[in-house]
C-alpha cells in the first residue's frame, strides 16, 4: 500500500535555488550548456519579436523620421500618429472585429467540440474520410471562391454585413479546430471516461464534468488560434464589406497611401490593432502553452 | 498513474472554478447581444457610401466632411478608404457586378470611358450643366476629354496630374551642371552618371521598378512612347519586339541599374518619394503630385531645393502622362441626386477655396481646374512647379501618345480593360530585368507573347 503513495521515481530533484519559483515549473538545465541555451532562446525570441518592436518604435516617430536611412533609433517621440488613428474612427471597426472574432470562435467551439468527440472518443463510420473532407476544404485557395461568394452575397443582400463574416470565419476555422480538438480528445485517457461511466454519469455529464476540464487548455489553444485567424483576416473582409461591417485590418490598410509617406501612421494603427490579441494571448498564455504542448502541435 | 502524464487541471474541479471556455462563451454571448443591438440600429434615410483611394488629398476631404453636412443637411456620408490597388479591385468588382455597396466611387481616366460604354456609371453631364457655379468648362481640356464618352462627362476630376522631372538644384550647382527646360533622356542619363554618388548614399536618379501596371509601367510607357515604341500597330499586332520598344526598355533598365537607386526592382512611387525627399537621389521622374510631399517640411528634408522640368523626351515633343483621380456615380446607386450633391461639393471651385482656407494653398487638389492654377494664393506657394505642371497637363495628348499611330488611347497605360492584367504581367518581366534575373531581350520576348494573346482578340474589329 505504501508504495502507491510514493512520489514518482522519475521526478527530477529540485535545483538548489528553485525555492522562489512555483514548484511545478519545469526545471532549467544547469551549467554552461544551460546558459548557452538561455542566450540562444533569448536571441531567437528577439529575432521573432524585433519586427513587432520596430513597429511599436516607428509608431512613435514622425513620418520623416520613420524613413531615414540608416534607420534612426534616437528621435523625439510623438503621439500624433496615434491621435490620427483614433480621429479616423477606429472604434466601430474594433466592434466589428470583436463580433466577427468572438462569435465565430464561439460557433467553432459549439460545433467543433461535438464533432471532434465523435471523431475521436466515439468514432463514427468512415472517420478518416470525414477528417479528410474537413481538411480538404482548406486546400482550395480562397481567391478561387471569392467571385462566387461575392456574387452570392450580393444576390442575398448580405454584402457589408458582419454576420456574413461570422459565418465565413466559422467555416474557415472549423476544419482546423476539429483537427486540433480531435488530437486533444485523443490525449484524454479512456480509463477516466470509463470510470465516470461506471459511476453512472450520462454522456452530457461526462462531456461537461470530465472531458471539458481536462480539455480546457486544448480548447483555449484552439479558440485563441481561431481568434487570431479571424482577427487578422483581410481577404474576405476587404472584398465583402464596405462601410458598415469593415473590420480592423480593412481600416488599417486605409493608412497606406501611394502618394505620401505613411509608415509611422500605419505602424501606429497596427500597434493599436494588435493590442487586443496580445492581451488575450497574455491572459491565456498558461492555458495556451499547456494546450500547444499536449496536443496537435506537439 | 498513467493518467497523470497528461498535464491539465484535476478531472473533477470544484464549482467555483470558471473555465476559460465558459469565460469565452460569456464574452461571445455579450458580443452577440451587442451585435444584435448594432444591427437593429439601422442608418438614416440618405446615407451615402463613398469609396475612395487613401491619398492625402482625399483624407483632407474626409476631414472637411462637416462642411458638406452643413451645406446638405440630411445626407450622411460614410467613407471607405483603401490603398490604390485594393480600392481599384474592390470598386471594379462592385461596379461591374452591380454589387451596389457604393453611391460614389473614385476611379480614373483609365476606367471612365470604358465603364461609360458598358453603362456601369451615370452620365454626369446633365448634372454639371444644371449645377449653378459648378463651371464644367473650367476643367483642364485634356482632362475633360479623357473623362468624356460621346461628348458627355461620366466622371469629374478631383485632381489631375502629369509626370515631370524633379532635380536637386543644389547638387546640380555644386557639380556645375545645368538642367535644360526640356531635357532629353540622353541628357538625363549623362546627368545621372555625373551625380551618382553611392558612397554618400545619393543615386543619380530614382525610377520606379516595382511590378504593377500602375507602378513601373507608368513611367516606362512614357519612355517607350517618346523613343518611338508602341504596344500595338493599327491592326492590333503586338509590337513589343520592335527595335524602338526594345531600345526604350534597354535604356530604362540600364539607367536604373547603373545610376538608379539600390534595390530598384522593389521601388515604387512611395520608395522613390522617401528616397528623394530624404536627399538620397539627385533626380526623380514621376507624377507631378510629388510636389505636395516634397515641398512639405513635415515630411521632406529637401524643401525648396528642387527644380522641376518637363518630362524628358527623345523623338516626341512632350512625353508626360495624363492621369486624374475622379468621382463617378455607379448606375446601381439608389441615391443618385444626393451622390451628385457630394460629387459636386468635392470637385467644386469653392472646395478649392475651402481647402486653401482650412489647410493652406499647398494642399489644394491641383491640376483639375484652370482656375486653381490662376489663383494668386496657389501661384504664390507653387511658383516652382505650377507652370511645368500646367504645361505638362495641357500638352499631354492621350489620343496620340506615340510617334506612329496606335489603335488605343492612354499615355502611361493602354486604354483597354485587359491592360490591368497584361500590364502587370509585362511589368513583372521588366522588374525581373531590372533585378538582373533575366535579360531585356528575354523579358520582351515573353511580354510580346502576352500582348499578342490580347491583341489577337481585337484583330478584325474596331474597338478603339
Amino acid at each position: 500500500m505504501t508504495a502507491t503513495h510514493d512520489r514518482p521515481a522519475e521526478r527530477v530533484p529540485r535545483p538548489p535555488r528553485a525555492a522562489e519559483r512555483p514548484a511545478r515549473r519545469p526545471l532549467r538545465p544547469r551549467g554552461l550548456s544551460g546558459t548557452a541555451l538561455t542566450v540562444l532562446t533569448w536571441a531567437v525570441a528577439l529575432v521573432f519579436v524585433s519586427p513587432a518592436l520596430w513597429m511599436v518604435l516607428t509608431a512613435f516617430k514622425r513620418e520623416a523620421d520613420a524613413y531615414t536611412d540608416p534607420p534612426r533609433l534616437l528621435f523625439t517621440p510623438t503621439l500624433e500618429r496615434f491621435a490620427t488613428v483614433f480621429d479616423a474612427g477606429i472604434l466601430p471597426h474594433v466592434g466589428n472585429s470583436l463580433i466577427a472574432t468572438l462569435c465565430s470562435a464561439a460557433l467553432v467551439v459549439l460545433l467543433g467540440v461535438p464533432a471532434a468527440y465523435a471523431l475521436s472518443i466515439a468514432p463514427v463510420d468512415r472517420t478518416r474520410d470525414v477528417l479528410f473532407f474537413f481538411i480538404s476544404t482548406k486546400m482550395l485557395p480562397v481567391v478561387a471562391v471569392i467571385v462566387p461568394l461575392y456574387v452570392a452575397a450580393g444576390r442575398l443582400n448580405v454584402l457589408d454585413n458582419i454576420w456574413t463574416l461570422v459565418l465565413l470565419y466559422t467555416a474557415m476555422n472549423l476544419p482546423i479546430a476539429v483537427w486540433m480538438l480531435r488530437s486533444f480528445f485523443l490525449e484524454v485517457p479512456t480509463a477516466v471516461i470509463e470510470a465516470a461511466r461506471v459511476e453512472g454519469a450520462s454522456l452530457p455529464r461526462v462531456l461537461r464534468s470530465v472531458m471539458l476540464p481536462m480539455m480546457a487548455p486544448g480548447i483555449a489553444a484552439t479558440v485563441l488560434i481561431c481568434m487570431i485567424f479571424s482577427w487578422n483576416e483581410f481577404f474576405f473582409a476587404v472584398n465583402l464589406t464596405a462601410s458598415q461591417a469593415a473590420t480592423v485590418p480593412v481600416f488599417m490598410v486605409g493608412f497606406i497611401t501611394s502618394e505620401s509617406l505613411y509608415w509611422a501612421q500605419l505602424s501606429a494603427a497596427a500597434t493599436v490593432v494588435s493590442l487586443p490579441i496580445v492581451v488575450v494571448g497574455w491572459l491565456a498564455q498558461r492555458q495556451l502553452v499547456r494546450g500547444l504542448s499536449m496536443g496537435a502541435v506537439k | 498513474m498513467r493518467g497523470r502524464d497528461t498535464p491539465g487541471p484535476r478531472p473533477w474541479p470544484g464549482r467555483e472554478r470558471r473555465s476559460p471556455v465558459a469565460s469565452l462563451a460569456a464574452a461571445a454571448c455579450a458580443a452577440l447581444t451587442l451585435g444584435g443591438c448594432a444591427g437593429a440600429g439601422g442608418s438614416g434615410s440618405d446615407q451615402l457610401v463613398v469609396a475612395i483611394v487613401a491619398n492625402p488629398q482625399m483624407q483632407d476631404a474626409i476631414a472637411l466632411q462637416d462642411h458638406f453636412t452643413e451645406e446638405f443637411p440630411g445626407v450622411d456620408v460614410e467613407f471607405v478608404q483603401l490603398p490604390e490597388n485594393e480600392a481599384r479591385a474592390k470598386i471594379t468588382a462592385s461596379v461591374s457586378t452591380g454589387g451596389g455597396e457604393f453611391d460614389v466611387v473614385m476611379i480614373s481616366n483609365y476606367e471612365t470611358a470604358q465603364w461609360a460604354e458598358y453603362g456601369w456609371i451615370e452620365n454626369l453631364q446633365p448634372h454639371i450643366d444644371a449645377t449653378e457655379g459648378y463651371r464644367g468648362e473650367d476643367f483642364m481640356p485634356a482632362i475633360r476629354d479623357s473623362l468624356s464618352y460621346e461628348g458627355d462627362m461620366y466622371s469629374v476630376p478631383f485632381y489631375g496630374e502629369s509626370s515631370f522631372l524633379a532635380y536637386r538644384e543644389d547638387l546640380f550647382e555644386e557639380a556645375g551642371l545645368e538642367m535644360p527646360e526640356n531635357p532629353t533622356w540622353e541628357e538625363v542619363a549623362e546627368f545621372a552618371a555625373e551625380l551618382d554618388d553611392p558612397d554618400n548614399g545619393v543615386s543619380g536618379i530614382c525610377l520606379r521598378g516595382l511590378p504593377g501596371w500602375g507602378e513601373v509601367m507608368a513611367p516606362l510607357n512614357t519612355v517607350v512612347n517618346t523613343f518611338g515604341g508602341r504596344w500595338y500597330d493599327e491592326e492590333w499586332r503586338a509590337r513589343l519586339d520592335d527595335p524602338e520598344f526594345r531600345s526604350a526598355v534597354e535604356f530604362y533598365v540600364d539607367l536604373v541599374r547603373e545610376h538608379g537607386q539600390p534595390g530598384a526592382a522593389n521601388s515604387g512611387y512611395g520608395d522613390c518619394l522617401s528616397r528623394y525627399s530624404q536627399g538620397n537621389a539627385a533626380m526623380w521622374y514621376d507624377a507631378t503630385a510629388m510636389v505636395s510631399s516634397l515641398e512639405d517640411p513635415e515630411s521632406s528634408a529637401v524643401v525648396g531645393k528642387s527644380g522641376y522640368v518637363a518630362a524628358p523626351v527623345e523623338r516626341t515633343d512632350n512625353s508626360g502622362w495624363l492621369y486624374t483621380w475622379t468621382l463617378a456615380v455607379p448606375a446601381t446607386s439608389e441615391h443618385k441626386d444626393q451622390a451628385w450633391d457630394f460629387v459636386s461639393w468635392m470637385t467644386h471651385p469653392d472646395y478649392v477655396s475651402l481647402v486653401a482656407e482650412e489647410f493652406g494653398w499647398e494642399r489644394v487638389p491641383p491640376g483639375s481646374r484652370a482656375s486653381t492654377f490662376e489663383a494668386d494664393g496657389y501661384q504664390e506657394v507653387a511658383g516652382a512647379y505650377a507652370e511645368p505642371m500646367r504645361q505638362a497637363i495641357e500638352s499631354a495628348d492621350p489620343n496620340e501618345p506615340t510617334v506612329d499611330p496606335v489603335p488605343y488611347s492612354g499615355i502611361g497605360f493602354v486604354g483597354i480593360p485587359e491592360f490591368q492584367d497584361m500590364g502587370t504581367r509585362v511589368s513583372q518581366q521588366i522588374s525581373a530585368a531590372i533585378a538582373g534575373q533575366t535579360s531585356v531581350e528575354e523579358a520582351l520576348e515573353q511580354s510580346e507573347r502576352y500582348a499578342r494573346a490580347v491583341g489577337d482578340t481585337y484583330q478584325g474589329e474596331d474597338r478603339r
